[in-house]
């Protein structure tokens, strides 16, 4: 199976409670980039998907990553070739030309030609949260969709069983192959994801795996090419535009109480909550 | 001139709650609108939304819809926005309605604004409010196509009230079948089952972390049960398997607003503030005194919640 997954880097989510807006733009200087979380578990499900567990230096498929950005982005696909990814891709592309729908678009043209039987992406990027690429490319392309997937299981070459999580459960969907899945967070939970190749038993660490050092050094000589997006997409114009930001306000302190008794006053006389 | 379609959510042969979020969007920019109800068993249920001031109910009831697939309903909620003339497109943004609303955009090219919080009226124009960097700040954005989607944050939009009248209710058809739809096979819904409201409806929430451990029913379904409460839980807490994933309340989970959200054993970890920040009075029990949920928490209690909760709950139970 080859498999087409996009990365996109993004400012420290563990501290985005730091952010700050500077006349109506968005700053957040001095928050390291990392890779979207997401992303990493789409990258960590593409390896489950192209190996049999017990032995995952065989690779039994083909993982290219995708990033759109300048040149230092290219840190994100590196860090990618070193957990095991195969190929990588850059399409040269600075923040303000791209949305979530050229974005798509650009992936439709890479997919048509790369030819991959599965795009794997992240169901949301953590610093829009807008949730949309993978549905759009879907979309352009005229595939099937699983999105917010909690396992995937590989049942032969042509399908996959995809369990997705939902409101208030899981709908279980069959997708014909090539389709586009995004992931959701139980899916780098040790039994979320079974290719073909790996034995019902097996279970994997929780959580995506690390890079050795050795692979690190080797991921430097893995391929790497880089496109243009006007080569990709033609007509590259935004379709939303970001106009400002503000901070949200601010909730007012609230108070400890000391007991039980003191709290349940409060709800009651205070808050009126009860 | 613009006109808004709502698109109705079915569950179990009625209109979602949910739904009426998005009803509250359209009033809000004070446009006409209509409401697309569409879905196996539909014709019965459009009579739920006629007392809301739509200029009219539109009707899709057929059994390729029986299933939330998103490219079964996509090509039909284009097709009637096409030929209806509608230059909006309005979802609430619940999992069907974030699955189905890109789908719809591409088709019609329109630019999509997910996950709204606001809407902005300006001189014709609509300008969107919506959270990024997990709530951490609003974004102002504006879709330069002429065609637009949007989804709207059940959270932000207080459910819309009947308004009265009945507005007419007409028949659409199934648009053409989307060859991607036949390369999906709907297997099977596995739905949670609960006495407990749903998160986003609900007016009380009770929420456990990981500190609960496999305490996690014992100790909260008492308080939650008195209260009428939904049952949320923090990522962590999912994580672990303590409580099932459609429990989470976060950044990636549901997020929700109701007038009383109670933190147990709960930390306060960045995408779980993003999911019940906007909750009306918050109550926090936790053992840590420098835990991050104190500082959004209106009552914090720093005690160990194996004693706490029950004790809430014999005081409660004393009127």
């Amino acid at each position: 199976m080859k498999i087409l997954v996009p990365l996109k880097r993004v400012a420290d989510p563990d501290n985005a409670n730091k952010v700050k807006v500077n006349a109506g733009k968005l700053e957040t200087t001095g928050l390291e980039w990392k890779p979207n979380p997401f992303d990493e578990y789409a990258v960590e499900t593409a390896l489950r998907l192209t190996e049999n567990g017990a032995n995952p230096k065989a690779r039994v498929g083909e993982v290219v990553v995708v990033t759109f950005g300048p040149k230092e982005t290219e840190t994100t696909l590196r860090g990618s070739l070193a957990t095991g990814a195969d190929r990588a891709i850059r399409v040269d592309a600075t923040d303000d030309q791209l949305d979530g729908d050229i974005v798509a678009r650009a992936l439709k043209a890479i997919a048509e030609k790369e030819k991959p039987d599965l795009i794997l992406c992240g169901k949301q990027a953590v610093d829009g949260d807008s949730n949309q690429v993978g549905q759009l490319v879907a979309e352009y392309l005229g595939w099937p969709q699983a999105t917010f997937a909690g396992s995937i299981t590989s049942e032969d070459d042509k399908s996959l069983l995809v369990v997705r999580e939902v409101d208030g459960g899981t709908i279980s969907l069959r997708v014909t192959l090539p389709a586009v899945i995004t992931v959701d967070l139980r899916i780098v939970a040790p039994k979320s994801v079974k290719s073909k190749h790996t034995a019902d038993s097996h279970a994997y660490p929780d959580g995506v795996r690390f890079a050795a050092l050795m692979a690190i050094m080797a991921a430097k000589k893995k391929p790497l090419v880089e496109m243009k997006l006007a080569d990709l997409v033609s007509d590259a114009a935004a379709k939303i535009k970001y106009t400002g930001f503000e901070l949200p306000p601010a909730r007012k302190a609230g108070i400890k109480v000391k007991t039980v008794a003191e709290l349940v006053q409060k709800l009651k006389s205070e808050a009126k909550a009860l | 001139m613009s006109n808004i379609l709502v698109i109705a959510e079915l569950h179990d042969g009625h209109v979602r709650k949910s739904t009426h979020s998005a009803i509250t969007f359209a009033k809000q920019t004070a446009l006409p609108f209509s409401i697309l109800v569409l879905g196996q068993g539909a014709k019965a249920a459009a009579a739920e939304v006629t007392g809301y001031g739509a200029a009219k109910v539109i009707v899709v009831d057929d059994a390729y819809l029986a299933n939330q697939v998103a490219e079964r309903f996509a090509p039909t909620i284009a097709d009637v926005a096409k030929k209806g003339g509608f230059d909006i497109v309005a979802v609430t943004a619940s999992s069907f309605g974030k699955d189905v609303a890109p789908r719809v955009a591409a088709k019609l090219g329109a630019g999509y604004a997910p996950d709204i919080r606001g809407v902005k009226a300006d001189g014709g124009k609509l300008t969107y409010q919506r959270p990024v960097f997990a709530g951490n700040a609003f974004a102002t954005v504006e879709l330069v196509t002429p065609v637009q989607v949007v989804s709207v944050r059940q959270s932000e939009f207080t459910a819309a009230e009947q308004s009265g009248g009945a507005s007419p209710v007409e028949d659409a058809a199934l648009a053409a079948k989307d060859p991607a739809a036949d390369r999906v096979e709907f297997v099977a819904l596995g739905e949670a089952k609960s006495e407990r409201p749903d998160l986003g409806e609900a007016k009380v929430i009770v929420s456990g972390g990981r500190a609960l451990k496999e305490k996690f029913a014992e100790v909260l379904d008492p308080l939650a049960g008195l209260l009428g409460a939904a049952v949320g839980a923090s990522r962590a807490a999912c994580d672990a398997g303590y409580a099932p994933a459609e429990l989470q309340v976060g950044q990636t989970g549901r997020v929700v607003a109701p007038k009383l959200y109670f933190a147990i054993g709960i930390s306060g970890a960045i995408q779980h503030l993003a999911g019940m920040k906007g909750s009306k009075t918050i109550v926090a029990i936790n053992k840590d005194p420098d835990a991050p949920i104190f500082q959004v928490a209106d009552y914090g209690l720093v005690a160990d919640l194996f004693t706490a909760v029950p004790e809430l709950v014999t005081e409660l139970k004393k009127g």
